[in-house]
């Protein structure tokens, strides 16, 4: 086994099947991947149906805490899990950049492996190329998802009222600022890990709460800033967070005072936010607490009648603007 | 719970001082009813945005955002200089707040989109570190900033020198907050009742410049540092002044900021600059205000290593930045605010560094 | 226009660059500025660099007023 990818491992003839055969099939043949057939055939479900796709290229590809490959599961799991369903099924299709060491390709994999073994869903179908160097960066990853809509759920933003609450299910920002911070050029020795983390066994617990359950999203780009402007644009009410509520991990926290970085807009890849009515609000934190990634679960906000606003109160009594931000995250000297 | 910076946030505590201005508001003289007090750096008015602290203060007490974002304050030409520097394929380095700032006809980071070789740098640190990987190029840093950052960059010289690094020079557009001070308290039509000033650009100048101003002017001038707590003891300070009829130079960032400032800073700075009128953008020349490298330290000056000037640019003429760093408007004010000038769209810099008053209205103030 | 925080060194290597920590999060930075750094000491750090040392004593000192400031008003909120 040569210990790089070559483009021969993507041109559909020996090599190509040698590395199918010893890295794919081996990890996920056990299921309709089986025999490699081009489309994998699925048994029906009751429900809706709900499916979800997203690419994976984050650079760096492995940063504290994870890698690539918990993201590609991680990522497509929580779409489908925030939309109010139980994932079943994914897909798998890699992008390969020519000279990508085997060792990580294994590594990344693996992680793929366990991830989908975590959250309980089957990678049934896949494809796999391999482009010239240059052409991408090291590896890229696209997954989609089906999944089973729970029938108890009845999401849509426009029931939230004001008094309602919004609860967040850990610290916000680790992911955006590990990845931040594994980057060249900011010299931090040690930071925070990422969260990446699925939040479906959340959601399914939040299940017999029903209708008091109005909204769910992960904050991923763009972090919990983004989602709740989202959330009230357009909308009859808007949002107030208090800062002394926020958790926020203390790594996370300090590199943001470092390089002046809000951690609200900072993307999160293991958590999610959800908003209920107020009389379930508690009963929610009581169900999550008991999981490891609903430990730090926490009401962040309530719904105000000030439409379309996110107003957070400052540790000082004031209260300030939370905004959309811009999208690339400079650090600032000033 | 970051020790120094979060001991200085405490909620029960920013009430109190809030309910002393609020109480020592009201026993301002006739004369002073109506008090406005300029924090000169950019970091404070970031501070008050992100804490809320304009909301907190009475009426009569305003606050005016001044001068004190270096991003804000360079001149359009500089920007144009390295926007031509990169597209003859020169590597920049830059600070990030520096990226999207538009000069007279595009930003840095279009041209980082157009294939140019340009890095953001949280520390220039890492700019040294580009020119010794890349020996066969050229490598400029964007030396802009007031005090606090010049001495950094006159360190990162020092240490060029002694490493032998050939292929790293700096622009500078560097800049000074006591003769900004002058300028501002001397404008006939800014009414500048006292100053908040600057905590780390405190750091490296000490006291005994304000000291000097103070002694000319009468005017109130607090040094505090950039947290909640810090802001509002600061505000507390000018205001108790006032109050007993006094104008002192009250340093309330004694935690860091010493008397004589940090002298090693000084001497790195004095070793390699000298001071000249420089042009600050919206404002104009301002007598001594800048420093720039010595003639003998021409090999590590990018204008002269490449023999070009940096010419004065064009910038839109409906932007009102320049009444807005003067404190004479508040960027509501401004007819392009929110309507053709956003964080998304800027026009001028102050909608662009994340501290000019501009963004900081734009992003913070409801 | 200076944003610059509080961070305690760790470690001090022979070319005057350091490593300093808050909370969990540690970087690499310049000492070049500051005059006889001793482990253990806070810096202000700005851009890479530390720029001026922290005089616990006196940040104590003022944090242990803001403290009882804060007390004073709980209590008289309870009243």
């Amino acid at each position: 086994m040569t210990d790089k990818i070559q483009i021969a491992h993507g041109g559909g003839g020996r090599l190509s099947s040698q590395l199918i055969d010893d890295q794919i099939v081996s990890r996920f043949g056990d299921g309709p991947l089986k025999g490699l057939p081009d489309a994998a055939s699925l048994p029906g479900i009751n429900g809706r149906i709900i499916y979800s796709t997203d690419s994976y290229v984050v650079q760096p590809i492995e940063f504290p805490g994870g890698n690539i490959g918990n993201l590609a599961i991680h990522g497509t799991v929580n779409d489908i899990s925030v939309a109010g369903g139980k994932p079943l099924w994914i897909s798998l299709s890699l992008i390969i950049e020519e000279g990508f060491e085997m060792s990580t390709f294994r590594k990344v994999l693996d992680t793929i492996k366990s991830s989908a073994e975590e959250c309980g869903v089957k990678v049934v179908t896949g494809d796999t190329k391999v482009v010239a160097k240059g052409q991408c960066d090291k590896i890229f990853i696209n997954t989609s998802g089906i999944g089973e809509a729970f029938s108890e759920f009845t999401l849509n933003k426009t029931n939230i009222k004001p008094g309602d609450k919004i609860i967040v299910n850990g610290t916000v920002g680790d992911h955006g600022m590990a990845v931040l911070t594994a980057r060249e050029g900011i010299n931090i020795i040690n930071g925070p890990e990422s969260d990446t983390a699925s939040v479906h066994r959340l959601v399914e617990s939040a299940r017999e709460f029903g209708g008091h359950v109005k909204f769910m999203r992960d904050p991923t780009r763009g972090g919990v800033a983004t989602v709740l402007n989202e959330i009230v644009e357009n909308n009859n009410f808007g949002i107030k967070l208090k800062e002394t509520e926020l958790p926020v991990s203390p790594g996370t926290h300090s590199i943001s005072e470092i390089l002046g970085i809000d951690p609200l807009a900072l993307a999160c890849e293991g958590r999610m936010l959800l908003v209920c009515s107020p009389e379930v609000s508690e009963k929610i934190l009581q169900k999550w607490k008991k999981f490891p990634e609903g430990k730090k679960a926490k009401v962040i906000g309530t719904a105000t009648e000030d439409r379309g606003m996110v107003l957070l109160e400052a540790v000082t009594g004031g209260t300030r603007l939370v905004d959309v931000p811009l999208g690339e995250l400079l650090p600032r000297i000033c | 719970m970051m020790k120094y910076i979060d001991d200085y946030k405490n909620p029960g505590a920013a009430r109190k001082i809030t309910e002393n201005i609020n109480t020592l508001a009201e026993k301002l003289p006739a004369a002073k009813r109506n008090f406005s007090i300029m924090e000169v750096c950019g970091s404070h008015t970031m501070a008050i945005a992100r804490y809320g602290i304009r909301e907190l203060l009475p009426e009569n007490i305003s606050l005016i955002s001044g001068p004190g974002c270096p991003v804000c304050v360079t001149d359009a030409g500089y920007i144009d200089t390295a926007v031509e520097l990169s597209r003859n394929g020169i590597t920049i380095a830059t600070f990030g707040d520096m990226i999207n700032v538009p000069g007279s006809d595009t930003s840095l980071g279009k041209c980082r989109s157009e294939g140019a070789d340009i890095h953001i740098c949280y520390s220039p640190l890492s700019a040294l570190e580009l020119a010794e990987k890349n020996p066969d190029r050229e490598v400029v840093f964007l030396a802009i900033g007031f005090e606090t950052t010049i001495a950094p960059l006159m360190a990162l010289l020092e240490t060029a020198k002694s490493k032998n690094i050939k292929n790293l020079s700096i622009m500078t557009a560097f800049k000074l907050v006591p003769p900004a001070l002058e300028a501002l308290t001397s404008d006939p039509e800014l009414k500048v009742d006292s100053f908040l000033c600057p905590a780390h650009v405190s750091a490296i100048i000490g006291e005994r410049p304000y000291q000097l101003f103070v002694k000319k002017h009468k005017i109130p001038c607090v040094i505090a540092s950039f947290e909640p707590l810090d802001i509002l003891y600061g505000i507390e300070g000018i205001l108790e002044q006032v109050v007993s009829n006094k104008a002192f130079v009250d340093n309330r960032y004694k935690r860091v900021v010493k008397q004589e400032g940090n002298t090693t800073a000084q001497h790195f700075m004095d070793k390699y600059l000298v001071p000249y009128d420089a042009s600050w953008r919206g404002i104009g020349i301002i007598p001594r205000s800048g420093l720039k490298l010595k003639n003998e330290f021409d090999e590590y000056n990018t204008e002269k290593r490449f023999n070009i000037e940096v010419k004065p640019g064009k910038p839109n003429p409906a932007c009102r930045c320049g009444d807005v760093l003067k404190g004479k408007i508040k960027p509501s004010e401004c007819p392009l605010f929110r309507r053709t000038c956003n964080p998304f769209h800027p026009v001028g810099p102050c909608m662009v560094s994340s501290e000019g008053s501009c963004a900081a209205f734009f992003k913070y103030v409801k | 226009m200076c944003l610059a925080v509080p961070m305690k060194i760790i470690q001090i290597n022979d070319d005057n660059t350091g490593i300093v920590a808050a909370d969990d999060a540690s970087y690499k930075v310049s000492l070049s500025l500051i005059k006889d750094p001793v482990v253990e000491e806070f810096v202000i750090v700005h851009a890479g660099y530390a720029i001026e040392k922290l005089d616990e004593e006196e940040a104590n000192t003022r944090i242990d007023l803001f403290r009882e400031l804060a007390e004073v008003n709980s209590e008289m909120v309870k009243q």
